[in-house]
């Protein structure tokens, strides 16, 4: 079978086709938040907040499946586990350092 | 006779198993590597999020973050991606011409981003917000600074597999290489869509 060569376990690969839903997935999620902050708008501060949150989340998703080809296959097992671990750590250093520092600044600001 | 060919191509398929394994387990730990990169620019975006309102009476995001340019960036990276995506596809079909082509398409945007990033930095020191105007800018000339090196590295490094692949063609070893850059190049776009949306969209709100 030709499907194997070096791509089988350390990550899959892709079609056109994918390449080419993951790239306009990504257009629209950028050009939307973008749009949102560029042109005046009626929509809130948390409202907008929200929004570009929500999309840079979803975008990078899609890069996951359409460009790095993440899946839940038995090949890349591996590799998806070492990224939701790598994902627990930096969600505890962001969470962390903001936490942390946002109390600190708080009580230096009270005394 | 019969079972002596059976034999010779049983032990070349164990040696293509293992080649392959080598490669596969080369890409698993390069994978590793960009985990503890992530954890880096992590690191990087926690201090960036803790200092973004230190601006010791200099500039705020609003006065100094143009988005109609910051949006030009991020397209090159983007068409980038899908061109590097084109380029593996080629690879996947063995051609090496059309692997050369895609991989110098996607070197010809990393190095357009690479200049507007590099202008735009010129053009803040210029006006005297340098890092060393206050944390905020400080913060972020390391953040945005930290993942344009990475690009510049990976533009070297393409450089240096085209001229691999135009050597030696698409063998097992180039195409393990080109299977990490793969990686390296859609890992830094997803870097990316965190700096624009943390770094610049949240910036300018």
């Amino acid at each position: 079978m030709s499907h194997g060569h070096v791509e089988r376990a350390g990550a899959g690969h892709g079609s056109f086709k994918t390449y080419l839903i993951g790239f306009v997935l990504s257009v629209i999620l950028t050009v939307i938040p973008f749009g949102l902050l560029m042109f005046p708008n009626e929509l809130t501060h948390s409202t907008i907040l929200a929004t570009i949150l929500v999309f840079a989340v979803v975008q990078i998703l899609v890069h996951l499946v359409y460009f790095l080809h993440m899946n839940t296959s038995s090949e890349q097992r591996w590799n998806v586990t070492a990224f939701i671990f790598t994902v627990l750590i930096l969600a505890i250093v962001v969470v962390g350092s903001l936490w942390v520092m946002f109390h600190l600044n708080h009580n230096m600001m009270r005394h | 006779m019969s079972s002596q060919t059976l034999h010779t191509q049983h032990a070349h398929a164990d040696e293509h198993e293992h080649h392959h394994d080598a490669g596969a387990t080369k890409i698993f730990g390069f994978w590793i590597y960009l985990m503890t990169d992530l954890i880096l620019f992590a690191t990087l975006f926690a201090t960036y999020a803790v200092l973004s309102h230190s601006f010791a009476g200099g500039p705020t995001g609003k006065d100094i973050f143009e988005l109609d340019y910051v949006l030009g960036e991020t397209f090159l990276l983007l068409f980038s991606s899908i061109t590097y995506g084109f380029a593996m596809i080629a690879q996947h079909k063995g051609n090496k011409q059309a692997v050369l082509n895609w991989l110098a398409v996607t070197f010809l945007l990393g190095l357009g981003f690479i200049v507007m990033e590099i202008n735009e930095f010129q053009h803040l020191i210029h006006e005297g917000f340098g890092p060393d105007r206050s944390a905020f800018l400080s913060a972020f000339f390391t953040l945005v600074g930290t993942h344009g090196l990475h690009v510049t590295c990976g533009l070297i490094w393409m450089a240096v597999l085209m001229a691999q692949i135009s050597r030696k063609g698409l063998t097992d070893t180039n195409n393990t290489r080109l299977m990490c850059l793969s990686l390296f190049w859609h890992f830094l776009d997803i870097v990316w869509i965190c700096v624009f949306t943390i770094v610049y969209l949240m910036g300018v709100m």
